[in-house]
């Protein structure tokens, strides 16, 4: 309870520090609209109808009692540069939104659902056989591929299965009329890159929070009373090791999330993150700040995701004395 | 018992040599002991630390800790030669054929299982009988562990369980499959004397029932005396005398064995004065919303010790603390040296903090590692008394002499030290602070018997010299008749009796002192079945 309070409280403070950073921005979004040439009643009649001649505090809680109804506002651009002209074509935030949110949380969905379960069985079989040869090579390239920013191995894999050996399609493109299988096979790139520089860490977690288990007590009293390696592993330390390595899980789902941007530029994938940057090219501001927002509450939903799974996991937290 | 089946060999020990890496370096831990254990038997392994009493026990079982290797030797178990089966041959014999029971049961129970459910994987594992008969089969064994509530108890999770509780369910786990030899590794130590005293009496009645051979491995004299039929004494990898227990109790051969058994001879005159540098009055503390002092009155007379004595949670240390400043008080007040003093920490004067010191009981974690005994002696010179340079030098040498050592430790690291030597830098510590009153929080209780004795001879003669206090927090009552003058005997957070040691060690006692006197082993091996006769007539 106090957690999701604690999370509510993060979340709000989030939005402030959004609000106000894209407040002092330079710049205006009315001169940027109407041009250097325009007049000055002009630029002033358009703040007045953006709200922007409002005190920034005032705006703040406009727009965030707005966000609470799900009310994001309109999108900046594709705003008429004519006032009162009807062909206004700008358009609501959450509609422009929520096909690129769905977009990228496929993809993330997607490399997750891989990245999750190789990441710990890499991990713990590398726990299992430490000093190994096999150990020793899988902690040396997940160092490898942790270490390489995102564009870089997006572009080795588009190099390898694109170029040289061209399996799969170097443009991600997708739209609502593409078969699941059809988008299996178009993002099987951004997934592989996805997937490739989260999982280094996570299986490093997965393997020195079993390693550090290993080394107690209780372990070796499991041992003494005959219980097999596997045992040992699945048994008695991996019951133990489920908070360190939910937390780690959660930061690294978080951590794809806001890699899809680069991603999703490299491929051109249309995904929220390629929808943010191009707000911020365009300073379309309510976008970029649902885009901020979005990625933030994903930040703190996961988690207390993860805080939760350590509490369930710990009979210490669930059954008090 | 016939004669004939008391004589066939269980277990053979054969000159073992077992190795262990640390520092860089392999050392010997084991140099060519031998062992036999006869059926239905108990062997007492005694020793100080690093006598290479556990590794010992853990190579009954073929088995070495990670870092260690059986260097040669035979470990023959019914005819079979442990020490070369595979992992896989030993883990057929580990846990259902020998099982062991560990010092700590709070950290060798997983915390994430249900204790029946850790009770019997064991025996589980062996595909004999079905799970509900292997539970209830536990559940006799809890009854006749004296478990409470034995119906259910196996459904809670170890942290929601006492010590001396999980000690017993760790007893019955490996009894559980019904094992030919149990190795008991110190199974007591962390517990205290009252909680001894049923865990004792449980553990062996269990195994005569059994009829099951152990080997009981303790650095606590008396308490093996209640144990084993036979002991042999271990000391640097080697064995120093091996005996029958009543042999050895009214004969010990090698002199070793006999320093051992007089480390309690040491007798202090007790004296006392009405001239009290502190006294606690109507004390209250809590931690958070429990409330762990209840109306704690103490006086503490000049230049004289006090001990403290209760079992864990008593709120011995949590008294140390309210005196310290570390937990202000909710209620009551200090008076030191016929001033009152301010409950938190950061309002005390530089000056009253640096006439109250603390010595804790773990001198490895109270140092820190990365700084060298001048340093560690000479900051508190500084601090205090600002005394710089060489004047500083002078004096850390000064204070080095007064612990008995000498100026070729003030370049050392704590990593360098033995757990003796670490205690006494901890006490020079406080000394340069050059402080009226010390409070010596189980000092000697991480401590080896033989350390022991010199660092209580060492604190009395400071005393002596300096005409310093002590408080002396323990839950020991040798080290009590050894060094105090006063008693405070505390339980529950509340003070029993406040006295001179001879009115709280002679009749007659509140019915809570005599519990604690009584639980203390003695060195005669009938002590606790006659304790036990006394207490259930």
């Amino acid at each position: 309870m106090l957690r999701l309070t604690l999370g509510l409280v993060t979340v709000f403070a989030f939005s402030v520090i959004i609000f106000s950073t894209f407040s002092f921005l330079p710049g205006d979004f009315a001169t940027e609209i109407l041009g250097q040439s325009a007049t000055k009643s002009a630029v002033k009649a358009l703040r007045a109808e953006l709200g922007l001649d409002k005190p920034p505090v005032t705006r703040y809680f406009d727009w965030l009692g707005n966000v609470f109804q799900g009310d994001f506002g309109s999108s900046f651009s594709g705003r008429s540069k004519v006032q009162g002209d009807q062909g206004d074509r700008s358009r609501e935030v959450v509609g422009l939104i929520i096909p690129r949110l769905k977009n990228t949380l496929f993809l993330t969905g997607v490399a997750a659902m891989l990245a999750i379960p190789l990441s710990l069985i890499l991990g713990i079989s590398a726990a299992l056989y430490r000093n190994s040869y096999y150990d020793r090579s899988a902690t040396g390239v997940s160092l490898v591929t942790v270490s390489s920013p995102e564009f870089f191995t997006a572009y080795i894999f588009i190099l390898l299965l694109a170029t040289l050996f061209p399996v799969f399609p170097t443009i991600a493109t997708v739209d609502e009329d593409t078969t699941l299988v059809e988008r299996f096979y178009r993002t099987a790139l951004p997934v592989f890159t996805l997937t490739l520089i989260t999982m280094g860490h996570m299986m490093r977690m997965t393997r020195s929070a079993i390693i550090n288990i290993l080394s107690s007590e209780y372990i070796e009293m499991a041992k003494l009373s005959g219980a097999s390696r596997y045992e040992v592993i699945v048994k008695h330390a991996l019951p133990n090791a489920w908070a360190p390595i939910s937390q780690v899980i959660a930061i690294n789902l978080a951590y794809m999330l806001i890699g899809s941007v680069v991603v999703e530029y490299v491929f051109n994938y249309q995904g929220i993150g390629r929808l943010m940057v191009g707000s911020v090219y365009n300073r379309d501001l309510p976008v970029v700040q649902a885009c901020a927002l979005i990625f933030a509450s994903t930040y703190v939903i996961l988690n207390l995701i993860a805080d939760l799974i350590g509490i369930i996991s710990n009979p210490r937290l669930l059954y008090p004395k | 018992m016939t004669s004939n089946n008391s004589k066939e060999l269980l277990l053979e020990m054969k000159n073992i040599h077992i190795d262990g890496f640390s520092d860089e370096r392999w050392h010997k831990i084991l140099k060519g002991v031998d062992l036999n254990l006869y059926r239905g038997e108990i062997l007492g392994l005694i020793g100080e630390s690093g006598a290479g009493k556990s590794t010992m026990g853990k190579a009954a079982m073929g088995y070495t800790q990670p870092g260690c290797k059986i260097i040669k030797g035979e470990v023959n178990f019914n005819g079979t030669d442990l020490a070369k089966l595979t992992e896989f041959e030993k883990r057929k014999i580990w846990g259902t054929k020998i099982s062991y029971v560990a010092q700590s049961a709070a950290a060798s129970f997983n915390p994430a299982h249900r204790l029946m459910d850790q009770t019997i994987s064991a025996s589980n594992r062996l595909k004999i009988n079905p799970i509900d008969v292997l539970k209830k089969d536990a559940v006799q064994l809890y009854e006749s562990l004296q478990l409470p509530d034995a119906e259910n108890i196996g459904d809670r999770y170890p942290h929601q369980v006492s010590g001396g509780q999980l000690q017993r369910i760790m007893t019955a786990m490996a009894m559980s499959p019904r094992p030919e030899l149990i190795i008991f590794d110190e199974p007591t130590t962390a517990l205290d004397v009252t909680t001894q005293v049923e865990v004792l009496s449980a553990m062996r009645s269990i195994v005569d029932k059994f009829n099951t051979a152990a080997i009981y491995i303790t650095h606590d004299l008396a308490v093996v005396a209640q144990m084993a039929d036979r002991i042999k004494v271990l000391r640097y990898g080697e064995e120093v005398e091996e005996a029958e227990t009543r042999d050895m109790l009214s004969n010990p051969k090698e002199e070793y064995t006999k320093s051992l058994w007089s480390v309690r001879s040491l007798i202090k005159p007790e004296e006392t004065n009405q001239d009290y540098i502190l006294s606690i009055k109507n004390i209250d503390a809590a931690y958070g919303s429990s409330k762990v002092l209840h109306n704690v009155s103490i006086n503490i007379p000049k230049g004289k010790t006090v001990a403290i004595v209760g079992e864990s949670g008593s709120g011995k240390s949590t008294t140390a603390r309210v005196i310290t400043g570390l937990l202000p008080q909710l209620k009551g007040e200090i008076i030191f040296d016929g001033k009152k003093l301010s409950p938190k920490l950061e309002q005390r004067s530089k000056e009253e903090l640096r006439r109250i010191q603390i010595i804790f009981q773990m001198p490895d974690t109270a140092m820190n590692p990365r700084q060298t005994v001048d340093e560690i002696i000479g900051r508190p010179i500084e601090f205090y008394q600002g005394i710089k340079g060489k004047e500083r030098e002078a004096k850390v040498i000064e204070l080095l002499k007064m612990i008995e050592l000498d100026e070729t430790f003030l370049d050392r690291l704590p990593s360098e030290l033995s757990g003796g030597q670490k205690q006494r830098i901890c006490i020079a510590r406080a000394l340069a602070a050059n402080p009226d009153l010390i409070i010596c929080d189980e000092v000697t209780s991480a401590l080896d018997q033989i350390v022991q004795e010199g660092i209580l001879k060492l604190l009395q003669k400071l005393q002596k010299e300096l005409g310093v206090t002590y408080i002396f927090i323990t839950h020991d009552i040798a080290t009590v008749k050894a060094i105090s003058d006063e008693i405070v005997v505390m339980y529950q957070g509340e003070v029993v009796e406040q006295g001179l040691k001879s009115k709280i060690l002679n009749p007659p006692h509140p019915d809570y002192t005599e519990l604690l006197l009584s639980s203390v082993p003695e060195m005669d091996p009938d002590w606790l079945t006659n304790l036990l006769n006394k207490r259930s007539s």
